[in-house]
């Protein structure tokens, strides 16, 4: 394994500016619509203009030449693009190559931007997946019909609760947790009270993940933009640096993963900490990608914030809720606030919201450090990113 | 065409399809690391040669996780979806056959069939009795 741990990164590159817009349901507009109004605001975020954009990161599930399209779009003339699609983790791993390009001096201002109107979109969903089959097909699952995503974490969790004794009661806890977080954020889709029995008690999908087992299904367009760090220093926000950044692959199937309790998050993680010259014990907030409950016990295993097999304990324990000695997914997650399509870019803006003390009434005190976990695929691709406020360079 | 079939495109998966629409499960193996592989492929993926040649497996495998889907009872009903560790090596997902889905358990020692259906060969797995050594008698 490669060992450059690429410190010399660590700090060089700041977010100047986020923005979401449309999150939830956003009936008439298109991916497109929601992703140019995000863009915007996020640009006007930063105290910038969009011709001072001349990077871009994007990726779509939909469109296969997506790059292309944003770029007319906005009418940006882009001297750096980058279109790597791995799914939901996506615009997590963004960063490295937008870092690089920053601080090569190949551009000056990156947009990473994405937006997806799946929920009210005219596009049926069950039409995509059958598009799907054709255009990309999997000859080797797919005569199984599982049901894709959701059977391929099922999968895994059936695994985690026979080596470690992980319980539903205990995958229950993540979606209650987040759902508390969501509760103290009024831009959450779904904020009722949430039990571990109204959990158990969902409709089951595929054993033994129910329905609240699992992400929402919401529109919304995200962005932000990346510059050199002394630059962030002069533009109107409190600069979120950029300590660290890690990106693993190992498989794309489900099938194909050598060991259903263990992800590439554990390759990502190291990355990303030895970048930053900081562990899990140094974190102030963690944003773990929750497409479903055993995620976030997957992750807070192998980015190191508990033993492997000790997720769900430390998850029951109360460690991720408000409060909790490390405050998880502090938005609400994709399980609560929303998750339209792939959501790593949704956990990267939360976690600057957090760092910047823009939380409101879910601002957990004195955040200098966050850890982003993107995921992607079927458990496939995962990237980690370490931020920090300027205390932290 | 049914979006749930094998889609036989390239020559290792089109050797793969005909053999299992012929009830033959075959797979192939690498003639420089040995390594069993799954799914047919160009190249292996534990040392990138091309040298890949096809081999009856045992049939003998594991079930290594497994999943209910829930499916309306007027559309056929619930299902097993299932990951197989096979004898030699490699990992598959497939089905396991003829039990209750919910009674299909982790562990649980199957072993391969082909069915061919339509002239279409798909692989599923029966669950294999534990062979239970007799038990000595206490002294």
């Amino acid at each position: 394994m490669n060992n450059a741990s690429l410190s010399h990164l660590r700090g060089k590159t700041a977010i100047a500016g986020v923005a979401t817009f449309g999150c939830g349901e956003s009936p008439g507009y298109s991916d497109m619509d929601l992703l140019a109004n995000a863009a915007r605001r996020a640009v006007t975020d930063a105290g910038l203009t969009m011709k001072d954009i001349d990077g871009v990161c994007t990726a779509s599930v939909l469109a296969t030449m997506w790059p292309m399209e944003v770029v007319e779009h906005l009418g940006i003339n882009a001297r750096f693009i980058d279109g790597t699609m791995i799914g939901g983790s996506s615009f997590v791993a963004h960063l490295m190559p937008a870092m690089l390009a920053l601080e090569s001096g190949q551009c000056d201002a990156v947009l990473v931007c994405y937006g997806s109107a799946q929920r009210t979109s005219t596009l049926n969903r069950k039409e995509v997946a059958r598009a799907r089959r054709r255009m990309d097909p999997q000859p080797y699952e797919h005569p199984y019909q599982p049901m894709l995503p959701l059977s391929a974490y099922a999968l895994a969790a059936s695994r985690h609760m026979h080596e470690f004794g992980t319980t539903r009661e205990q995958l229950a806890e993540v979606a209650v947790a987040a759902r508390q977080w969501a509760r103290l954020n009024p831009d959450a889709f779904m904020r009722d009270p949430l039990t571990v029995a109204d959990v158990l008690g969902a409709r089951m999908v595929s054993d033994p993940l129910t329905v609240r087992d699992s992400c929402l299904v919401t529109d919304g367009g995200g962005a932000y933009v990346l510059v050199r760090g002394e630059r962030a220093r002069d533009l109107p926000k409190p600069p979120v640096y950029v300590l660290g950044s890690g990106t693993a692959v190992w498989h794309r199937q489900i099938s194909s993963m050598p060991d259903l309790t263990v992800t590439a998050a554990r390759q990502s993680g190291e990355q990303a900490y030895r970048m930053a010259g900081l562990g899990p014990a140094d974190m102030d907030i963690a944003e773990l990608y929750d497409a479903f409950t055993i995620n976030t016990v997957l992750f807070l295993e192998d980015l190191g914030f508990c033993a492997k097999g000790e997720g769900g304990a430390f998850v029951a324990d109360g460690n991720i809720r408000p409060g909790g000695s490390l405050p998880v997914n502090t938005n609400g997650g994709g399980l609560s606030w929303g998750h339209p399509g792939m959501y790593g870019i949704f956990a990267t803006i939360e976690a600057v919201r957090q760092l910047r003390g823009d939380g409101e009434e879910r601002q957990v005190a004195g955040a200098n450090t966050a850890i982003v976990h993107g995921n992607g695929g079927t458990l496939s691709s995962q990237s980690t990113a370490i931020l920090g406020t300027s205390a932290t360079v | 065409m049914n979006d749930n079939a094998i889609n036989p495109a390239g020559p290792a998966a089109r050797v793969y399809a005909e053999t299992l629409a012929a009830g033959r499960f075959r797979i192939q193996r690498c003639q420089d690391c040995d390594s069993a592989i799954f799914y047919p492929r160009e190249l292996c993926p534990a040392c990138g040669s091309g040298d890949l040649h096809w081999f009856a497996p045992s049939g003998r495998g594991t079930v290594y996780a497994t999943t209910t889907v829930r499916r309306k009872e007027e559309a056929g009903g619930d299902y097993n979806v299932a990951l197989i560790d096979l004898e030699e090596g490699p990992r598959l997902m497939s089905r396991v056959d003829g039990l209750s889905p919910d009674a299909v358990c982790i562990g649980q020692p199957v072993r391969a069939r082909v069915a061919v259906e339509e002239d279409q060969g798909v692989l599923l797995f029966d669950a294999v009795e534990v062979d239970r050594q007799p038990e000595k008698d206490h002294e």
